[in-house]
């Protein structure tokens, strides 16, 4: 345990300093949720009119659930610092040595959650110039930014997973684009619950990014449902928890196959 | 984390004595499953003693690089034993991580890491304090010459420093077996004898196990005290460079001949002289066998200039590595790596 904790600092300090290094990765992965937000926040802005939709404007409607959206596609490269490694000699360095496979595993969810948080507050401020308003103040902020990386640890774990088994940058891409676009879009980032069809609203419950994305609307209205809020967050710390332990188990997967 | 590599080492059984430094036993390994699946190991099986360079020397795809892996606590073997200072690799591979060093073929550093921060991250993984990893760092940065770029990022080295980051990455915990796996590929030649020099002084000075893989017959025939052939997964030949070279039992006589013809009066001049065993003869290049090179030169040349073939220079030599490849594995080095290309 207390290697466990030793080696996931280590290696955090080591994923910071490189993010820190390279700072510009941040803003790739920034510029889809941005024409998102710049290009359907005025599209799409009149389907706050409609009755029922339930939104002072549809960009307020929007951002909360791009910063989750966002945080879910950014998360789905994070497999890629391992196929790199694979690719060098360092994964095969890392499992060679005593480091502890947890800690590898939290190493690279602690880039992530940086990552989101960074990304997340340029996602709010892009938000908030175009005209939405945070009604649930910074205490709200803070908790769609606590979803949001709950949400990215999952991604992230799941990405790292599935890099651990494939082993191939092209098979990692396809699958996380595989998934991303029908979770965004079965959910309620794009469109008000009350108007969705129905099948989709089912489908959505069991979505982690829908999950997410009603937490942190409903922690940025002026009145929170804090009762919701915490039954969405509880569910997205379960599956995070359990996706650590996946992705950590998959180390065992890759050993067998090399 | 306040533990030194030092305490680790002495608290593992020990292989002073005759305890070899590895060994492996019938080693099998298949990769993929049915119709498709490639054997790369078919029983493997050598020793290496305690502070000696042992090379494990192969073509490309001989099965080098997957005993490595199965050694290094990697990967792990269908069937067969393994193990490495004195401890069960198979049934305790985080104990045998602590006692040895992998330097993979391929590069394994953090290139956006500077030196320094490499090596330091390495010696914490190993539990050595902040301090202890510091100086560790400093004395193997001075040992490779690499002192002056240590803060910068090693993503701006050139080729030969990064493999020696590598290699004094795989020895800052003090490792008691330090496996190489084609440390030279890619190296300039430059970089190349440099890096030799720096890895017999691993067994001479340090008193460390080396265990080296190569594709390069001069590599191993420079480096190695005791060489393990493999060829198709399996183990063709061991012993020391000149024991296998010895067991051949005899010189070669090279030949360039002045023109490439008339191979059959010539082969038929070179097999009448008294002790040759064997004749080849390629071009212009004229090889043959014999058990005393010396000795049997003179009525070689002799009998060549009867049958009026002119020749433009003559060599004795011993064998080579690669005549030795070549009786063990039954095909020339050459052959064996372009079968894999």
């Amino acid at each position: 345990m207390s290697t466990f904790v030793g080696h996931s600092r280590l290696l955090t300090l080591r994923s910071l300093r490189t993010l820190s290094r390279q700072p510009a990765y941040l803003l790739f992965t920034l510029v889809q949720p941005m024409v998102w937000l710049l290009l359907f926040g005025q599209l799409f802005r009149r389907i706050a009119e409609l009755p029922g939709f339930g939104a002072a404007s549809y960009v307020e409607y929007l951002t909360p659930g791009l910063v989750v959206m966002t945080a879910m596609m950014t998360a789905g490269w994070s497999g890629t610092s391992f196929i790199q490694d694979m690719e060098r000699g360092v994964m095969d360095r890392n499992l060679t040595s005593p480091v502890s496979r947890a800690a590898l595993i939290t190493g690279s969810l602690a880039h992530q959650a940086v990552t989101t948080v960074v990304q997340s507050l340029i996602v709010f401020g892009v938000g908030l110039a175009t005209g939405a308003r945070y009604r649930g103040g910074i205490r709200g902020v803070v908790v769609v930014l606590a979803c949001a990386v709950l949400l990215a640890l999952i991604f992230a774990a799941l990405s790292d997973a599935i890099a651990l088994l494939v082993r191939q940058q092209e098979a990692l891409i396809g699958v996380s684009q595989f998934l991303a676009m029908p979770l965004a879009f079965l959910s309620s980032v794009m469109m008000a619950p009350a108007l969705m069809p129905g099948w989709v609203g089912d489908v959505a419950r069991f979505n982690p990014v829908d999950w997410a994305a009603v937490a942190s609307r409903e922690a940025l209205t002026s009145t929170p449902d804090w009762g919701l809020v915490l039954d969405r967050g509880a569910l997205l710390l379960a599956l995070a928890i359990v996706m650590g332990w996946l992705a950590t188990r998959a180390f065992r997967a890759y050993q067998r196959s090399i | 984390m306040s533990r030194s590599p030092g305490a680790v080492v002495t608290s593992t059984p020990s292989t002073t004595g005759t305890d070899p430094a590895i060994e492996a036993i019938d080693l099998v390994k298949t990769y993929g499953k049915g119709t498709k699946s490639v054997r790369a190991l078919a029983g493997v099986s050598f020793t290496a003693t305690s502070g000696i360079v042992l090379g494990l020397l192969g073509p490309n795809g001989a099965g080098k690089s997957t005993t490595v892996k199965i050694l290094s606590t990697l990967s792990t073997p269908d069937s067969g034993s393994v193990t490495v200072a004195g401890v069960d690799v198979r049934r305790h591979p985080d104990q045998v991580r602590r006692l040895i060093g992998y330097v993979s073929q391929k590069p394994a550093f953090d290139p956006i890491g500077t030196g320094r921060e490499n090596l330091e991250l390495q010696g914490r993984i190993h539990g050595m304090s902040g301090r202890n990893a510091r100086r560790r760092a400093d004395e193997l940065l001075e040992r490779f010459g690499l002192g002056e770029a240590a803060n910068r990022l090693a993503s701006k080295w050139s080729g030969g420093m990064q493999r020696k980051l590598d290699v004094a990455m795989g020895l800052i915990h003090r490792p008691r077996v330090l496996f190489l796996d084609e440390p030279t590929t890619g190296l300039d030649p430059e970089a190349r004898v440099d890096m030799w020099a720096e890895i017999s002084k691993l067994a001479t000075d340090d008193r460390l196990t080396v265990l080296l893989t190569t594709h390069y017959l001069d590599e191993a025939d420079s480096l190695a005290a005791r060489l393990v052939i493999v060829d198709r997964g399996r183990v063709v030949a061991t012993g020391s460079p000149d024991q296998l070279k010895s067991s051949l039992g005899g010189d070669s006589v090279h030949a360039e001949l002045a023109h490439a013809d008339r191979h059959d009066r010539v082969r038929r001049a070179v097999e009448a002289v008294p002790g040759v065993t064997r004749v080849t003869v390629d071009g212009t290049a004229l090889r043959a066998w014999v058990p005393d090179g010396a000795a049997a030169l003179p009525g070689m040349l002799a009998a060549l200039g009867e049958a009026g073939i002119a020749l433009a220079s003559v060599s004795v030599a011993r064998p080579s590595l690669d005549d030795v490849y070549l009786h063990y594995a039954g095909r020339s080095f050459q052959q064996a790596e372009e079968v894999r290309a």
